[in-house]
């Protein structure tokens, strides 16, 4: 992909109402914004309306953009508040001041899965993590799609955040932490405790399916 | 030696993914996983994770929401 005029040239333009410029980030960035905003609401036209209503808020707004973070971050914070206050509208989501993030020391994968002490290697395996079937070349069944948005929206908020933008949107982790103003410790527990969600539910379809 | 056990190792594939171990401790990271299995399995499926979703779909926008915001924009006064 081409990469985009810098933010001081982007910004610019799209205040000089430079239609190719807002084409260009419109193209390049509602995909994106449509799949995180998906995790929010329960469905794909909710989504879609979500990314509407925050590009009309950026057309509303970027006059008064300051360039104290990137466009792309500062367009992300509006997403994520739209879709937030969709989400609690539609009862999918809790505000999320009341969802308290899983404490970063708790194990993330079932200390059960372990020796104890007194057994022969304590701390390690009872049985390695069975094997997963071969990867599907690019696109995922319909199935593995499904669990993995009922996993992300199953995630507390920082959490689905960090790993959509990281994993699914291929952000720097510099950004992400802009976004959400949290360090890069931080950010680095929140993706680890996100993966290892998402990481567990997959074992646990695939290991289903391999049993039914 | 300070041998890692696999439930430290399980905490520590994101850092070692990320960059973010001591070279010390990717070390011993990777000299664990050298020997076992079951880690050097679980740091796969956790590629893999990160890499479905990457596969997710991206719906781009509608042709008439496309059209919509461009005419907005166009006709915004300035
Ligand atoms: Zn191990």
């Amino acid at each position: 992909m081409d990469d985009l005029p810098v933010d001081s040239v982007l910004v610019r333009r799209l205040c000089d109402r430079d239609e190719s410029a807002f084409a260009l980030v419109l193209d390049r960035w509602s995909g994106g914004m449509h799949r995180l905003a998906r995790s929010y609401v329960s469905t794909e036209e909710s989504a879609a309306e979500v990314v509407q209503e925050t590009w009309l808020a950026v057309i509303e707004g970027i006059d008064h953009f300051e360039g104290r973070s990137s466009l792309r971050t500062w367009i992300y914070r509006i997403l994520t508040n739209t879709a937030k206050r969709r989400g609690v509208r539609e009862h999918r989501m809790i505000p999320s001041d009341e969802v308290q993030d899983t404490g970063s020391g708790e194990p993330t994968v079932d200390p059960r899965r372990f020796q104890s002490a007194g057994d022969p290697f304590p701390g390690h395996w009872w049985e390695a993590p069975a094997v997963w079937p071969a990867p599907e070349s690019g696109v995922l069944g319909q199935e593995v799609r499904e669990l993995l948005l009922a996993a992300l929206a199953e995630l507390p908020e920082r959490q689905r955040i960090v790993i959509a933008l990281r994993d699914a949107e291929g952000w720097p982790a510099e950004e992400v932490c802009e976004l959400l103003g949290i360090t890069a410790a931080n950010q680095r527990v929140l993706l680890h405790r996100a993966r290892a969600f998402v990481r567990g539910k997959l074992e646990k379809y695939y290991t289903q399916e391999a049993t039914s | 030696m300070n041998e890692l056990e696999c439930r430290q190792v399980v905490e520590q594939v994101t850092a070692y993914l990320e960059r973010a171990l001591t070279p010390a401790e990717e070390q011993a990271f990777v000299d664990h996983l050298a020997d076992c299995d079951g880690c050097d399995r679980y740091l796969d499926q956790i590629r893999r994770t990160a890499q479905a979703l990457e596969a997710l779909p991206a719906d781009a926008l509608t042709a008439e929401s496309r059209a919509a915001l461009l005419e907005t924009f166009r006709t915004r006064p300035s």
